[in-house]
C-alpha cells in the first residue's frame, strides 16, 4: 500500500507550476545537499522546467536535481494549515535563452512525489503510512534484539481497544427496560446492576471480537479512512495490542458476561431470559465471526437492531419481572433498535471501500448513495412513527412523545449525508450527531418513564396512556 | 571557529516550516517540509514513525541540508538560507523521548500540546524520532535572490 497516491512527472509539473517559486536541490561534490530558491518556468507539455542558474553555485548535470514546491498557511496562535508540497526530479542541461541572450538551465522531469492535504487528508495519509511505522518498529526491534512497540497509557489503550464510549448503545436500552419494569411496579436494584454490567460485557466482547475477526478477514487492514466512529479500534493494525491479546480480551469479556448471565438465570431465571441470552450471544459473536458473519452478508444492521434493541431491552425487562413479557417494552425497543442500527449504517458509509475490498457486503457497499440516504430517512422516520403509533394504540405512555424532540437531530444527519458521502472526515461530524440522536432519544424515553413513575407515586389515579 | 550568522538563527527561530533534504540510496536528494527547531547549537526536527523513510535515509547517509525559503513561513522576511550538516537520528524512546523539544515546538505550533493530550486519537503520529543536525556550512542570501551569490560560512566539525 502506498502512503501517497503516485504522481507521474507531468502531474508533478502541473502541481509545481502552481507555486510562486521553486527550490532547486542537488547533492554537491562534498556529498551534502544544496538548496536554492529559483523562479522556474514550468512546461508540463514538454515535461520540462527552466530556470536561471543561481549565482556562485554550479548545478551538476551528471546527477539528479529536484525542484520542490512547498506551501503552508500560518495560523497565528495555532500553527498552520493548507499543507502541500511536490518534488519533481530530473537531469539538468545548460542552454542559452535568446532575447536577451542569457544562460538557462532546463530540467527534464522523470519522476515526482508529493502530498496535498486537500487531496489526501492528513488522517488518510497517516493511515496509509501505518505499514511504514510497523516496518520501522520491526527494524528497531531487530537492531536492539528486543521488541520495541508503539505505546499508549493503560487508560487510553483500554478506552481505544474496547471502544468504551460506545457503551451507550447498551446502557440506553437496558436502563430503559429496567425503567419500564419499574413503571410496572417491579424493581430489583441488585438484578438491575448485574444486568447493566453483564450486558456491557456482552458489548465489550462484541467490540473486541469485531476487531479480531475484521483483522483476520482483512477488512480493517483494507480501510484507509477510519474515523473515531468507524473502521474499528485499529489497535491491532497499529501494533499496540496483538491479535492474540485481543482474542483473549474478547474471550474474557464473553466469559464475564456468561458468568453474570448464569447468576441472573440462577436467581431470576425464566425461559424468556434463557432464550434472549442464547440468541443475544449468537447475534453478538456471529456479527463478524464465521460462519454467520452477519455484517459481511449485509445483515449487520438487522443484527445490531435486534441485539441492541429488543434483546437488550426485553432482556433487562424480564430479569426484573422474572420472565413476564409485555408489548410495551417490545414497542419501546423499536425506535431504539432503528436508531442504533442507523449508527452502524452511517458509520459504514466511509468504510464501504475497505469493506467491499474485504468482501464485507454492507448496505452502503450494496446500494447507491441515494438509496442509502433514502434508507436512512425511512428508518429514522420509522423510529418516530413507532413511538406515535405506540402512544395512539395505548401501548406507550403519552410522555414518550418527548422523543420527537430529537427529530431536528435526525434531519441534521440526513442533510449531511449526501454532501459528505465521499468525505469521511466531513461526515465525521454527522456521525457524531447520529450517535447523539440515539443517546438523546433513549434519554428522552427514559425521562418519559421517570415521569410515569413519578406520576404513579404522587397521583396514582392519573392515566398517562390513551384509551 | 565560525558561528551561524545571526540572521540565519533568526530565520531558524521564526520559520514555521523548512525543507529538510536527505540523500536516498541512489544519491538523489529527497526534500521534506518540516518544522525546524533551533536550540542555539543544533537544528532539530522530529519525524513520526509513520513517515520514517527519511530516517532510514539519514541512517544510511548522515549528510543533509535544511533550507528556509518561504517568506510566508517567516513572517514576510525575504532573506533565505541553506544549512548543510550532519544528521543523527535519536529514537531511543519513540514514545516520549522527543517530548524534550516540546517547549520549542509548541512555541511555533501551539496546537501540538492539545493534540498530544489527545494522542489516543492518532497514537502512531506521536511515536517519533528526533533528527539532530550539526551545522557544517551555511549559505545565506540576504536579499533572497539567487541571482547574487550566497554568503558562505564554513563552520567546521568543531562547531558542532
Amino acid at each position: 500500500m502506498r502512503s501517497t497516491p503516485a504522481i507521474d512527472a507531468r502531474a508533478g509539473l502541473d502541481k509545481l507550476a502552481t507555486y510562486p517559486f521553486q527550490i532547486a536541490t542537488w547533492v554537491d561534490d562534498s556529498g551534502y545537499p544544496v538548496s536554492v530558491a529559483v523562479q522556474a518556468s514550468v512546461d508540463p507539455g514538454t515535461l520540462t522546467a527552466t530556470f536561471d542558474p543561481p549565482a556562485g553555485l554550479a548545478i551538476p548535470t551528471d546527477r539528479d536535481v529536484s525542484l520542490t514546491g512547498s506551501h503552508i498557511r500560518p495560523q497565528p496562535g495555532y500553527g498552520y494549515d493548507e499543507r502541500r508540497h511536490v518534488t519533481v526530479w530530473g537531469r539538468v542541461t545548460p542552454g542559452m535563452r535568446p532575447d536577451p541572450m542569457s544562460r538557462v538551465l532546463t530540467l527534464a522531469a522523470r519522476s515526482a512525489w508529493g502530498w496535498d492535504e486537500s487531496e489526501t487528508p492528513f488522517f488518510e495519509y497517516s493511515e496509509r503510512s501505518v505499514p511504514r511505522s510497523r516496518r520501522y518498529f520491526d527494524a528497531l526491534s531487530s537492531e536492539r534484539g528486543t521488541p520495541v512497540k508503539p505505546r499508549l497509557s493503560f487508560g487510553f489503550l483500554a478506552l481505544r481497544s474496547t471502544r468504551l464510549p460506545f457503551l451507550t448503545a447498551t446502557i440506553v436500552p437496558v436502563v430503559l427496560g429496567i425503567a419500564i419494569a419499574a413503571s410496572h411496579g417491579v424493581f430489583d436494584l441488585w438484578a438491575a446492576a448485574l444486568t447493566v454490567i453483564g450486558a456491557s460485557f456482552v458489548q465489550l466482547g462484541l467490540n473486541v471480537a469485531n476487531d479480531v475477526f475484521d483483522s483476520v478477514q482483512g477488512a480493517d487492514d483494507a480501510n484507509v479512512t477510519p474515523t473515531q466512529f468507524s473502521g474499528g479500534s485499529r489497535v491491532i493494525q497499529y501494533g499496540l495490542v496483538s491479535l492474540r491479546q485481543m482474542a483473549t480480551l474478547a474471550t474474557v469479556f464473553y466469559a464475564l458476561a456468561g458468568a453474570i448471565g448464569l447468576i441472573l438465570l440462577a436467581t431470576r431465571g425464566s425461559t424468556a431470559l434463557l432464550v434472549i441470552g442464547v440468541v443475544g450471544f449468537i447475534v453478538s459473536l456471529g456479527y463478524t465471526a464465521p460462519p454467520l458473519k452477519f455484517v459481511y452478508r449485509g445483515l449487520g444492521e438487522i443484527a445490531v437492531a435486534v441485539g441492541f434493541g429488543p434483546l437488550m431491552l426485553l432482556g433487562a425487562y424480564v430479569v426484573q419481572t422474572r420472565g413476564a413479557l409485555a408489548w410495551e417494552p417490545f414497542v419501546a425497543s423499536i425506535p431504539i433498535a432503528l436508531l442504533v442500527a442507523l449508527i452502524l449504517y452511517v458509520n459504514e458509509i466511509p468504510d464501504r471501500r475497505g469493506d467491499a475490498h474485504a468482501g464485507k457486503r454492507t448496505l452502503p457497499v450494496r446500494f447507491s448513495p441515494r438509496a442509502v440516504v433514502t434508507g436512512y430517512n425511512v428508518a429514522a422516520a420509522g423510529a418516530y412513527v413507532a413511538v406515535v403509533v405506540g402512544v395512539v394504540l395505548g401501548i406507550l405512555p403519552v410522555p414518550t412523545l418527548l422523543m420527537l424532540l430529537t427529530i431536528p437531530l435526525a434531519r441534521q444527519v440526513s442533510a449531511g449525508l449526501m454532501p459528505n458521502y465521499d468525505n469521511p472526515y466531513g461526515l465525521m461530524a454527522f456521525m457524531g450527531v447520529n450517535v447523539k440522536l440515539h443517546l438523546f432519544a433513549g434519554l428522552l424515553l427514559l425521562a418519559a418513564y421517570v415521569v410515569v413513575i413519578g406520576v404513579m407515586a404522587v397521583a396514582p389515579g392519573v392515566d398517562l396512556f390513551i384509551g | 571557529m565560525a558561528a551561524i550568522p545571526g540572521p540565519v538563527t533568526e530565520l531558524l527561530e521564526s520559520a514555521l516550516v523548512a525543507e529538510l533534504t536527505v540523500v536516498d540510496p541512489n544519491g538523489r536528494p529527497v526534500t521534506y517540509p518540516l518544522i525546524p527547531l533551533w536550540d542555539g547549537e543544533r537544528v532539530y526536527m522530529t519525524s513520526s514513525t509513520l513517515f520514517s523513510r527519511k530516517l532510514e535515509h539519514i541512517g544510511a547517509n548522515a549528510k543533509v541540508s535544511v533550507s528556509i525559503t518561504d517568506p510566508i513561513s517567516v513572517g514576510g522576511r525575504t532573506d533565505r538560507a541553506t544549512i548543510q550538516g550532519d544528521a543523527r537520528v535519536i529514537d531511543d524512546d519513540p514514545h516520549g523521548g522527543w517530548e524534550r523539544l516540546l517547549p520549542i515546538w509548541s512555541a511555533k505550533e501551539p496546537a501540538i500540546v492539545s493534540f498530544l493530550k489527545a494522542r489516543v486519537a492518532l497514537p502512531l503520529f506521536f511515536e517519533r524520532a528526533l533528527i539532530e543536525i550539526s551545522p557544517r556550512r551555511v549559505l545565506y542570501w540576504p536579499s533572497g535572490d539567487a541571482s547574487t551569490a550566497p554568503q558562505v560560512v564554513e563552520l567546521g566539525k568543531e562547531a558542532a
